[in-house]
């Protein structure tokens, strides 16, 4: 395994080793580019994993300081938990159920397609359809993803067959176990599902993809890539021609060091990112990293979501098997006569009786919320994924009197709903209701959005300068050597669950980070 | 299918219908009643228990549990009491409630035996911290409880089982 010098001034970092990074460090390993990965998070492997959710929750979620205000109500029932996402080595790959879908064509052009949405500040992505296909297709066979490259579907557990049997009683056509980087046969020496529905708290058999058992040790392999564990970077550092040199990242000791570096990747996810490059501001750079346009940190996006779950007269076991183990997608269509742009998924989901008990409706009490739990085995659920609009100010700032163990403000989370995003929760409960009542349902539950587990959007991707913080490449506007490698690119949201375009965006950024690498124009 | 018992029963043949596994074998182990605490807790009296006792019962009521989950869980709320800076949270919440009590129906909140007038007086302080303290709390320090998720119909930990790929992950009967 690589060890790079903290002075070694031609490798390139990328900090954080989830989606994004992990496969970036990965990607860019294989073309024997030296890499130093830091990860704030420590290291677990499949066998460390807890079939338990809370002691799950402890071992791997971000649990540290965040601050959160707006009117949504993630705000209210968990002030400081906006998000549930991971710190730990394979990022929030390691909690992730494993859907992975591509955009629609018309997806990557929101502000075309759906025109002037008062309020929302849509543009269209740099780049389309017809470019990322190649990279999707990449992405699919990496990650082994169902219904692709002739590998089969999983098969439906009892939450699925619930709702396959809804859906088509209510005429719904495309529904099936979807496109799961879950592998349903033994690939990339990884074993198959063995339905044992922890896939939110790390999957111990590794037959769900991770970077952390995928991306990370190939990586290593090469001898080209070193993982930092436990290296939480608290600032990036400049010279004075506004060229990114190295990072300042606190060690497992809490120790400060320093790494030089050639070229900087972040993906931290959508909180932390623009919250690292807000951090590292300086004389020429005031308002923080690649924030010359004001747009780092805004139009944070989350998706709307939302869950129903409906409980039956005879038992379903929803919890048993893939977490998500299927799919309606005759919602993720435009279709503005419904009364919303966009579309939404929905995605069966399951949660254990820990969890259910903290989300099915926060703050409730009382006998019409035992009610659902005495019946717990008798309950169907579905969760709903759709797009949402993105608007200036939703958006990550830095705390001005939080900070966290290393001195670093914290990261705050403001969110507002947009009308457009109220008005597709409405019709999509109303659907998702639908579904189990076309299959007898005793009563159904329409549970509020969780805390956020896709965060996209805070470095939004734009054409111009102007309109955001990165490239059609993930570069940073303002900062030639510095890049943005994860969700927080998103320029709009899609109906998507994003992990596969985060993916094949970051395949495609190494392939183009080693281009200009070797025409040293980085 | 197969089924969880989640009823304490002891009908033996009802028993035997069900699988066998640690899970149904945790559904029907026996409930031990009586009022008694495990033991004594640090910040109430051992009458101040009772009464919280009763209160995580009207809080999140489950008829088919037993006093000793609900035990439990005050014991748990105890500690972490005794953990933080406010050592009088729950004693001086139950000096309250049992005063909401007296006001409503003339009694303490333990001795009011309807569920819907404890209730009347539970609304009486639902903004309090008190209250905010041992509703939030019993999310995790009830139903965290494994021993209570088979009464709930919930199997828990399964890779040590094998997942469910042989044990009815697909074996919905009624659709
Ligand atoms: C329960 C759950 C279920 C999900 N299911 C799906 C799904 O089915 N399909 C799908 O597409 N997506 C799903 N997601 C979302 C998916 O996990 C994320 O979209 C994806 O992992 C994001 O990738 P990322 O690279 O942006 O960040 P992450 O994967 O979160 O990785 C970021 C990493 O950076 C580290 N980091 C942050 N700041 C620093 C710093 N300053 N220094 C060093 N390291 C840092 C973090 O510790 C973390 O490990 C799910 C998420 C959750 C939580
Ligand atoms: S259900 Fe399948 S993917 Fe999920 S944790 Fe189990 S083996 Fe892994």
């Amino acid at each position: 395994m690589a060890k790079f010098d903290l002075t070694d001034d031609s490798v390139v970092v990328v900090i954080g080793s989830g989606a994004g990074g992990g496969t970036l460090s990965n990607e860019l390993a294989q073309k024997g580019i030296n890499v130093v990965c830091l990860e704030a998070g420590g290291r677990y492997e499949n066998s460390d994993f807890i079939n338990d959710e809370w002691d799950s929750f402890a071992q791997l979620a971000w649990a540290d300081m965040r601050t959160t205000s707006g009117s949504w109500r993630v705000a209210k029932d968990f002030p400081n938990l906006p998000a549930w996402i991971v710190k730990a080595v394979g990022g929030s790959t390691t909690h992730w159920a494993g859907a992975s879908l591509r955009f629609q064509d018309h997806e990557w052009k929101a502000r075309t397609t759906y025109g002037d949405v008062k309020g929302a500040a849509l543009i269209d992505w740099p780049i389309d359809g017809a470019e990322m296909a190649p990279w999707y297709a990449k992405a699919e066979d990496k990650m082994g993803t169902t219904g692709t490259n002739g590998i089969p579907r999983l098969p439906g557990n009892n939450n699925f067959k619930v709702l396959h049997a809804g859906a088509t009683k209510i005429g719904y056509k495309e529904v099936h176990t979807g496109n799961m980087s879950i592998n349903s046969q033994p690939r990339d020496d990884r074993t198959s599902c063995h339905q044992l529905g922890f896939c939110f708290q790390g999957c111990k058999m590794g037959a769900k993809w991770s970077t952390l058992y995928t991306e990370i040790p190939k990586g290593e392999q090469t001898g080209h890539l070193e993982v930092r564990p436990n290296s939480q970077v608290l600032q990036i550092e400049h010279n004075a021609k506004g060229k990114v040199t190295g990072v300042v990242y606190a060690d497992k000791e809490g120790k400060l060091q320093r790494q030089a570096a050639r070229l900087i990747a972040v993906a931290g996810n959508s909180i932390e990112s623009p919250r690292l490059l807000l951090n590292s501001h300086s004389t020429m750079f005031p308002d923080g990293l690649a924030n010359g346009s004001g747009h780092v940190g805004k139009h944070y996006m989350r998706h709307t979501t939302g869950s129903v779950y409906a409980v039956f007269d005879k038992p379903v076991h929803m919890y048993r098997g893939t977490t998500m183990a299927g799919i309606v997608k005759d919602e993720a269509r435009f279709d503005p006569t419904r009364g919303f742009v966009g579309g939404y998924e929905m995605e069966t989901l399951s949660l254990g009786v820990p969890f259910m008990a903290a989300f099915l409706n926060p703050g409730a009490w009382g006998r019409d919320f035992t009610w659902f739990l005495d019946r717990y085995d008798h309950m169907a659920g579905l969760w709903i994924v759709g797009e949402d609009m993105p608007q200036e100010s939703n958006r990550i700032t830095l705390s001005p009197d939080k900070k966290d163990a290393f001195g670093m403000p914290v990261a705050n989370v403001h969110f507002d709903d947009h009308p457009n995003d109220v008005a597709m929760r409405t019709h999509a409960y109303k659907q998702g209701a639908a579904i189990y009542d076309a299959v007898g349902a005793l009563k159904t539950f329409a549970t509020p959005p969780y805390p956020s587990t896709h965060n996209l959007g805070s470095n939004r991707m734009s054409e111009k300068p102007a309109d955001g913080v990165v490239n059609k490449w993930g570069q940073t506007h303002e900062v030639k050597n510095l890049f943005v490698s994860d969700g927080s690119q998103f320029t709009s949201g899609a109906s998507e669950n994003p992990t596969l375009t985060i993916v094949a965006l970051a395949i495609r950024q190494a392939h183009h980070v080693a281009e200009l690498m070797a025409k040293n124009e980085v | 299918m197969r089924i969880i018992d989640k009823v304490t029963r002891v009908d033996r043949r009802g028993f035997l219908k069900t699988t066998a596994g640690a899970a149904a074998i945790a559904a029907i182990a026996p409930a031990t009643s009586g009022s008694a605490l495990a033991g004594p807790l640090s910040t109430v009296s051992a009458d101040g228990a009772a009464t919280l006792v009763k209160m995580a019962r009207d809080i999140y009521p489950h008829d088919r549990l037993a006093d000793s989950f609900y035990r439990t869980a005050v014991t748990t709320i105890d500690a972490d009491v005794v953990a933080s800076k406010s050592a009088t949270l729950l004693s001086d919440g139950v000096k309250a409630l049992d005063e909401a009590a007296q006001k409503l129906k003339g009694t303490r909140y333990v001795d009011i035996a309807d569920e819907s007038d404890r209730l009347a007086a539970l609304r009486t302080i639902e903004g309090s911290a008190f209250f905010a303290k041992m509703r939030g709390s019993l999310v995790t320090a009830l139903y965290n409880q494994k021993e209570l998720w088979p009464k709930l119909g919930y199997e828990g930990s399964s890779f040590d089982k094998g997942g469910y790929i042989e044990r009815g992950f697909n074996d919905i009967d009624w659709l």
